[in-house]
């Protein structure tokens, strides 16, 4: 039996009820997901003065009892005690925003209903304050018949007085609401009883939605900061790459020289050092994306975003909330594709799901970056464009239609003429908390990294396998992968991959770089017998792909690059936030089928023309 | 007149919100979150793609709500 008492933050989305928990709670958290869903589940800890411990629940945003979404459902069940393997709160915190009280009060009324003991969190009562709002909050308490709290959950002490509410001897229920009342008319006589607001919207708001909805300032404004954001992910996150890749390659060669040569030693330095830290190089970009997100999203402006792109976003068979999925995506697709929890509705999700893995992630860069220097001469074009510059655009942009049409293309299979909603709250802008942004980044860091120590160790184990075994006879002269399983496989997919122009040695190297696919670079190198641990195994790489491979079969493996699922981590994290093996079929198989065909036409077009 | 036909900034208030066939989800959320009659409304922008979505203060709230969304709210014009 556990004395803990049991405590769920309910509320509405942007009541600053995770701003709250966080504050509460502090970095004593655990992020999971509830057992079956996709839904983000995050408990904490917290002693209350009394020596007590409060076990915190931070319950999804709802709007409502009656879900229209899976966060809802969870919330519901949750409060109900109908969710199995969640005991039913002993106590529940209303979160309101003391500024947004119209919206908020109905939710609160709705929930009395269920009967638990409650107490009212009046958040952001500081932001109220410089408003003019003046809440009675006395006359509050005496109107709803629970307690009410102010709390400020950006400031150190502002949340106080809510644990010596919560250490206090529970209030008992408050007086449901009669059924079939008419909660709206119920909230506007609590708020003409207790509540004075000078003006509905703060000025500040109409200041910036002006210019930043705005249909011309508000898309420039847009894309100047999407632009900052990929030269932040990319230019910032170099040097932190670099560190990282030499860090690696220290404390592989440092394990290297301390073991004896072997099958141990290979698998240890080889494969799991190696193949994890391909990986684990990838943290810096995903970090300062992930930063750039939170940031937009703590001060309200990616609601904004969504509502400029929705229109242009639905008709290609998308949503404007797809926006942020798929923007990390260009980072990388696993957490874009776990970003597309934020989608409520199903369909719209899974469609952006599956065409999420289109968008180009950081890990083709280097197949790209080798590819066209070996083939693409330097030169400019219109007098400003580098040539080189361009194709990579190109192939960005590909990316990206291609994602586009497949979403369209999708739609027209559903013919599904459901309506979907918007429905998108902008809520009012808030300067971030460096506290805040500081536990989503350590929250995504985990996740990331949690992923690797599983999922991608074991993977990357297994492709070890699969190229160092069976070892090469004795008096073997092609190098050791040629005659491993992953050699055999890789000349058997040969046949395949014929047509499209890649020679056996391309096929050995698209096996393992299904683990991630710029693996597929290190590869290419153990296959032309050069040393696959050497740092710039690019660079000696590039004189030999320049003289052996033809421009067709190098323009050929840039679009099957394209397209291609190859990549293990995406299609794990497709399965598990899908829960559907079916989806992960789909994915790869249409993947494979579109890098298949662009290929296919690429090589036999460029051949005619060359 | 519909809430989607209503001009910029002009000041209104909701008679009603029209369900869409037998149990209209949408048109219950819409009246969840406060679009329900004598409530004062305005449609401050709109999207840059043909003019959708609309950007809607209800309340102290501001959705941003597709067009055959607001189509559903019935609004009158408040008398200046």
């Amino acid at each position: 039996m556990d004395a803990a008492l049991h405590i769920a933050l309910v509320g509405n989305p942007n009541s600053g009820k995770t701003a709250l928990f966080n504050r509460l709670t502090g970095s004593r958290q655990k992020v999971a997901n509830y057992a079956g869903v996709t839904v983000e589940r995050k408990e904490g800890r917290l002693v209350a003065p009394s020596g007590r411990t409060l076990r915190v629940l931070d319950l999804p945003g709802a709007y409502s009892l009656a879900a229209t979404s899976p966060d809802e459902a969870v919330t519901r069940d949750v409060c109900l005690g109908r969710f199995q393997s969640e005991a039913r709160p002993d106590l529940l915190v209303c979160v309101v925003d003391a500024t947004n009280l119209r919206l908020h009060l109905r939710f609160v009324l709705e929930v009395q209903r269920l009967g638990l003991p409650m107490v009212l969190a009046l958040n952001m009562s500081d932001a109220a304050a410089r408003r003019g709002i003046r809440i009675d909050v006395a006359a509050l308490a005496r109107e709803l018949g629970m307690p009410v709290v102010e709390t400020v959950a950006i400031r150190h002490r502002g949340t106080e007085a809510l644990i010596r509410q919560l250490d206090a001897a529970l209030p008992s229920p408050p007086a449901a609401p009669a059924p079939g009342a008419d909660l709206h008319a119920r909230v506007s006589a609590i708020l003409q009883a207790c509540v004075t607001v000078p003006r509905r919207t703060a000025r500040i708001d109409d200041a910036l939605d002006r210019v930043l909805l705005h249909p011309v300032i508000g898309l420039a404004i847009l894309a100047a900061l999407l632009f900052l954001m990929f030269q932040a992910v990319f230019a910032w996150a170099a040097p932190f790459m670099d560190g990282i890749d030499a860090g690696v390659a220290w404390f592989g060669s440092t394990v290297g020289t301390l073991m004896p040569d072997g099958t141990l030693k290979s698998l240890i330095v080889d494969g799991i050092i190696a193949g994890v830290g391909s990986v684990i190089v990838f943290l810096p970009q995903i970090l300062i994306l992930f930063l750039f997100i939170l940031t937009l999203e703590e001060s309200g402006y990616l609601p904004r975003a969504a509502f400029l792109l929705d229109r242009l976003m639905v008709s290609a068979g998308l949503t404007g909330r797809s926006f942020i999925p798929l923007l990390s995506s260009f980072a990388c697709a696993v957490p874009g594709i776990m970003a597309a929890r934020t989608i409520q509705d199903p369909r719209d999700r899974l469609a952006t799901i599956l065409v999420a893995p289109l968008m180009t992630c950081s890990a083709r860069l280097p197949v790209y970056a080798l590819l066209i220097a070996a083939f693409i001469p330097q030169q400019t074009v219109a007098g400003v464009f580098n040539l080189q510059g361009l194709v990579l655009f190109a192939l960005y942009a590909a990316g990206i239609a291609a994602a586009l049409a497949v979403a369209r293309v999708m739609k027209w299979l559903r013919r599904d003429a459901a309506e979907h909603a918007l429905l998108l709250e902008l809520p009012s802008y808030r300067m971030p908390h460096p506290f805040d942004l500081a536990i989503g980044l350590w929250e995504r860091a985990g996740i990331f990294l949690r992923r690797v120590g599983t999922i991608i160790l074991s993977l990357t184990v297994l492709l070890w396998l699969l190229s160092s075994f069976p070892a090469p006879p004795p008096d073997a002269t092609g190098p050791a992968i040629e005659y491993s399983l992953a050699g055999r496989i890789g000349q058997a997919l040969h046949v395949i991959f014929a047509p499209l122009g890649f020679n056996w040695q391309i096929c050995i190297a698209l096996v393992p770089g299904l683990a991630a696919r710029e693996v597929a670079v290190s590869a290419l190198a153990t296959v032309y017998a050069l040393s696959a641990t050497a740092d710039d195994a690019s660079a000696q790489l590039l004189p030999i792909v320049a003289e052996q491979w033809s421009l067709a079969t190098a323009l050929a493996l840039l679009a099957w690059y394209v397209f291609a699922p190859q990549c293990v981590s995406t299609l794990a994290v497709i399965r598990r936030e899908t829960q559907s093996w079916r989806t992960v079929g789909l994915a790869a198989g249409y993947l494979f089928a579109l890098a298949y065909l662009a290929a296919l036409a690429t090589y036999q077009l460029a051949r005619a023309w060359t | 007149m519909r809430l989607s036909d209503l001009p910029h900034h002009a000041p209104a208030t909701v008679i009603d919100v029209a369900d869409h066939g037998d149990t209209d989800s949408i048109a219950s959320r819409l009246r969840e979150l406060g679009f329900v009659r004598g409530e004062p409304v305005r449609v401050l922008a709109h999207g840059p793609f043909q003019r959708d979505p609309l950007l809607v203060q209800i309340g102290y709230t501001r959705f941003a709500l597709r067009r055959a969304e607001a189509g559903r709210v019935h609004v009158a014009l408040t008398p200046q």
